[in-house]
């Protein structure tokens, strides 16, 4: 099955994933890459429409029926899973990689109890049977800080609150212990003093079972807490990456400085908010260049017609905007290379 | 003219539900709660969810009649009686902007309703002018007026329902989580606006809002609300540089700042297990059940908002 | 693309880049917003129906009735026969053609051709009275649509008024009302049209001549059965939309300016309905044309000599054996319509429903 050696966990590859809708092709992601390794957490940000998602349900490959994933390699301990028919796919996820996701309510089935939903992904993917994986289960509830296990086990999700939800639902991703565990917007539903516990908690199971988390969100504050590595989405395309620090003070990216200036920043609560003009972008008509361009206050002409390269800001930086092409010029310095 | 454009005093909202065949209990919605907001100033509730924000701002706009209490616009009591002619001073903004706009329904049409419905602008020519007026104070283009709501995004249709909100000149906007449901880089946008519909026509607001970065930078007072009790009140800096509430300062220690420094210097204090139901509200402090400093007078009797100084007020006895 | 790995690769120093530099001036706002084109503006209405057109069984059936309308509005002026008229050739009535084939002509028919005259095809045949059966059937789908027609309007109109009410104020009222609505639910209806239209026939007489003595006391209280106890569905169908639309925040909204109730069904919740209640009366039709149909069949329909699609086939029960066309064609008609205005139904359903959303 897999080679022996690898250089990453998970490794993304020029992914290319596009909707075919009525209206049209949605070309939802437009060549994204990525690695991740054991152990790390990535944050994935992005608003509404920037392909965060579509990412991480790519990587799993649990896209609606319109969706294909039309470029690129998925590559998960040095195989390409992107080759893999529906059984493969189907021992992988709950396996070697699970997702949690947003909306608690919705993601767990009304008609079985908590206890057998955990069971189900149990049953399905170790030997475990019956009573040794009832104690399984039992252990996993535990884990996530379930007051009276037991007594959940039978319940059903109308009777638990959202924060309680949520932890079943992290229960039943980690109940196979993946090697990634895939966080879309896994807070966004729950208060803050919930989310906050929720946060706290993935970050202690993180410790304990030395899992690669990947983080989807769209808020900021989640990401500065949690993640080692952030990456920056718009328009389907990767606009920044690079470690929180790096992200969060040195922004290279116009739309990481618009979107960093357009929240209330905690020195200066009262000083005026600063707004990315215009709204999100339409995907079913991407432009030729830049994919922010219509919305950037330093748009040049170079912005219309081309696609930013990637271009190497630091040793933890890597950015896609004319604009440190632009900068660099400016200052004259010498090749940055590293 | 009063100093206050609103005055609300002991307000309870109840709302019976049936827990057996003949048996109803009142969920305690909102349970005596009072607070002031002068004219053209914010006051922004935070809380999470169950605590009743959204509640208050409903009872005072009585979209439900509330259970007991007083309201008092600019002086003048509104509770108990018939508030017909006194709706057009006071209007809302509503959190979702995709049901919060009937889709049978153009743009010119949403905005114009309240002038109907008060009978203003008879005139056809005076009308359509208003409304343009409206949408240009919101920054949408007069050639949106004729299209239907579904054809805008998500910041632009919250547009759409705050020029609705201002179109009778209201003195006071409750404004229930308005860019909750927006993305980022819209909400920017949006508050802006508010702020500037302030600054130009002096319009007072009641935010209610979970996130606490935005409640900050808006308002100028802060009221924290926990299972139908106001727990704290004061300015905004002070609310977050120096909570004295447990509840405050656990909810401000979970607020995830986007700041990594801070983010990793700080303490965070966690409070254990859920909300308590509303049905089955703990006897005294509602916040005892969760709270580091519960004592047993904390379980007898229910403390009051007391003024510590600078016009900060706190419920609880051992702060 | 090439061996792509994000770390591997030298990633370009910003100066290295090769690049005109004249492409560094600043955009100007036209060259950004060139791709900013508000879609068309479309109307709900306007959206649904183009869905629709794309449905070819829900065309089809448009298409269908239409013929079908065109048909019996057109016929008479084109076919010189009348639908109680007994066959006569140059003045004298023709006992001879009595059930004639489609398409045949009878003895005396044939005589008057082979002397010259023309006579007009009998697409139908005859039937047992001599009359020419494909205007019988037409008239008899006159009276079948019409009878649909304006019994799914009273269905509408009195459903719709209950069930808003019923919904929009809730609480009690909405309680009493939906008790009253069980109630009349479990009643027989067959047996109300029954004993109603037995009824009626002693103590109604109209008018020689009128509309509704030639449709006869018996549809009268077809209409009035329908009028007190198929309105039900309806109700309960517009009551249940109404509690959806009513907790949409913009009837919140609406309260909060000070819009009065009746303004607020009017204005916001109604026309919301809308595409519910057209679809729900497309489908009420065929059920009305149906019992209308069942109880011409069983003897309760329209008096003689008036035609309805159940009355002949019930009359052609009879000749069966014989004449098995005298039964085909009405209910091949019955079945069309009825099943057009279902497919109909459903496809308006469909393509107005908001929550299919693609």
């Amino acid at each position: 099955m897999s080679e022996n050696g690898y250089e990453h966990l998970l490794s993304v590859k020029d992914l290319h994933t596009s909707f075919f809708t009525d209206n049209g092709e949605v070309q939802a992601v437009n060549g994204v890459s990525f690695n991740l390794d054991a152990g790390k957490v990535l944050g994935i940000v992005g608003e509404s429409g920037s392909g965060k998602s579509v990412t991480a349900y790519s990587v799993m490959q649990i896209l609606a029926d319109t969706g294909k994933i039309t470029q690129g390699e998925v590559l998960y301990k040095g195989d390409n899973i992107t080759k893999w028919g529906e059984r493969q796919m189907r021992s992988f996820r709950g396996k070697c990689c699970s997702i949690i996701f947003q909306d608690p309510m919705t993601s767990l089935n009304p008609v079985f109890t908590v206890g057998n939903q955990i069971m189900e992904a149990i049953l399905l993917h170790t030997e475990k049977r019956g009573q040794a994986a009832r104690d399984r289960a039992l252990e996993m509830l535990q884990l996530v800080g379930i007051n009276e296990p037991d007594k959940r086990l039978k319940q059903y999700p109308y009777e638990l609150s959202g924060g309680m939800r949520q932890r079943v639902m992290i229960a039943m991703a980690l109940a196979c212990e993946p090697d990634v565990l895939i966080a879309d917007e896994p807070t966004t539903a729950l208060d803050v003093t919930i989310q906050a516990q929720i946060l706290e908690l993935m970050q202690d199971l993180q410790k304990k079972m030395g899992m690669a988390i990947v983080m989807v969100t769209h808020d900021l504050g989640v990401i500065a807490e949690m993640c080692d590595e952030i990456i920056v989405m718009y328009g389907g395309r990767i606009c920044e990456r690079g470690t929180a620090d790096e992200i969060f003070y040195n922004p290279k990216h116009e739309y990481t400085k618009g979107l960093l200036r357009s929240i209330p920043d905690i020195k200066n609560m009262k000083e005026r908010l600063i707004p990315i003009s215009g709204t999100p972008i339409n995907m079913l008509n991407m432009p030729k260049g830049c994919a922010f361009c219509p919305r950037c206050d330093s748009a040049m002409k170079i912005c219309l017609e081309a696609v930013p390269e990637e271009i190497r800001i630091n040793e933890n930086h890597l950015a896609s905007c004319w604009c440190n092409v632009r900068d660099a010029r400016k200052n004259g310095e010498g090749a940055a290379e590293k | 003219m009063s100093d206050y454009i609103l005055e609300v005093d002991h307000l309870k909202q109840y709302f019976p539900v049936r827990v057996g065949m003949m048996k109803t209990v009142p969920l305690k919605a909102v349970d005596d709660v009072s607070f002031r907001i002068g004219h053209g100033e914010t006051l922004g509730l935070v809380g999470e969810s169950g605590c009743g924000k959204t509640t208050v701002g409903r009872s005072i706009l009585r979209l439900y009649e509330p259970t007991g209490g007083t309201v008092k616009f600019d002086g003048e009591e509104i509770t108990g009686k018939n508030i017909g002619p006194m709706r057009r001073r006071m209007q809302m903004v509503f959190q979702d902007p995709y049901s919060s706009l009937d889709p049978r329904m153009t743009v010119e049409d949403i905005i114009g309703e309240p002038l109907d419905v008060h009978h203003l602008y008879g005139n056809r020519k005076e009308r359509r002018e208003k409304i343009l007026h409206l949408m240009e104070l919101v920054g949408l283009n007069a050639e949106h007026a004729t299209r239907y709501a579904h054809e805008f995004s998500g910041g632009q249709r919250q547009r759409i329902g705050i020029a609705r909100a201002l179109a009778v000149d209201p003195a006071f906007i409750v404004c229930d989580e308005p860019v909750s449901a927006l993305d980022v880089s819209i909400q920017a946008q949006v508050i802006n606006m508010f702020e500037d519909l302030q600054a130009q026509l002096g319009v007072a607001y009641l935010f209610v809002a979970h996130d606490l970065l935005v409640v900050h930078h808006i308002s100028k007072r802060i009221a924290v609300m926990y299972l139908g009790h106001i727990v704290e009140t004061a300015d905004a800096d002070e609310l977050m540089d120096a909570p004295m509430h447990p509840y405050t300062q656990s909810l401000l220690s979970a607020v995830p700042i986007p700041d990594p420094n801070t983010a990793r210097e700080r303490k965070r204090i966690v409070l254990e297990g859920d909300v308590p139901s509303p049905l089955k509200m703990p006897t005294g402090c509602p916040f005892r059940t969760r709270c580091r400093y519960a004592t047993e007078q904390c379980a007898a009797e229910s403390p009051q908002l007391t003024d510590r100084g600078n016009g900060h007020e706190v419920a609880c006895w051992n702060k | 693309m090439a061996e792509y790995d994000v770390n591997k690769m030298p990633k370009k120093s910003p100066l290295s880049v090769q690049i005109n530099l004249e492409k560094f001036e600043p955009a100007t706002d036209e060259e950004k917003h060139q791709q900013d084109v508000m879609s068309q503006s479309t109307t709900f209405f306007k959206d649904g129906m183009r869905k629709l057109r794309k449905n070819p069984l829900a065309m089809a059936s448009i298409i269908i009735l239409v013929l079908i309308i065109l048909i019996i509005i057109f016929a008479p002026m084109i076919v010189p026969y009348g639908y109680t008229e007994i066959n006569t050739v140059n003045g004298v009535r023709d006992k001879s053609a009595k059930n004639l084939a489609p398409f045949t002509y009878s003895e005396m028919e044939q005589e008057c051709i082979a002397n010259g005259g023309t006579r007009f095809p009998h697409i139908f045949g005859t039937d047992e009275q001599c009359r020419d059966y494909f205007m019988r059937v037409v008239y008899g789908t006159r009276v079948s649509l019409c009878v649909g027609f304006f019994a799914s309007i009273i269905v509408l109109i009195i459903g719709m008024i209950y069930g808003s009410i019923s919904g929009y104020v809730g609480g009690r009222t909405d309680l009493i009302m939906m008790r009253i609505v069980d109630v009349i639910y479990s009643l027989p209806d067959m047996l109300m049209v029954i004993l109603l239209s037995v009824v009626f026939k002693e103590i109604l007489s109209f008018k020689s001549g009128t509309l509704l003595a030639s449709l006869g006391s018996n549809m009268v209280s077809l209409f009035i059965v329908f009028g007190l106890l198929y309105w039900v569905g309806m109700a309960r169908l517009i009551r249940g939309q109404i509690l959806t639309i009513k907790e949409n925040d913009y009837v919140l909204a609406a309260k909060a300016v000070g819009a009065k109730s009746s303004r607020i069904i009017k204005r916001h919740i109604l026309p919301n309905c809308l595409s519910v209640i057209i679809i729900s009366t497309a489908l009420q039709i065929p059920s009305a044309i149906f019992t209308e149909s069942y109880l011409s069949f069983v003897g309760l329909g329209v008096s003689a000599p008036m035609p309805s699609l159940g009355s002949l086939a019930n009359t052609a029960r009879e000749g069966l054996q014989s004449y098995p066309y005298k039964l085909v064609f009405p209910a091949l008609v019955i079945c069309l319509i009825v099943l057009s205005l279902n497919l109909l139904g459903d496809g308006m359903r469909d393509a107005f429903d908001p929550k299919l959303k693609r």
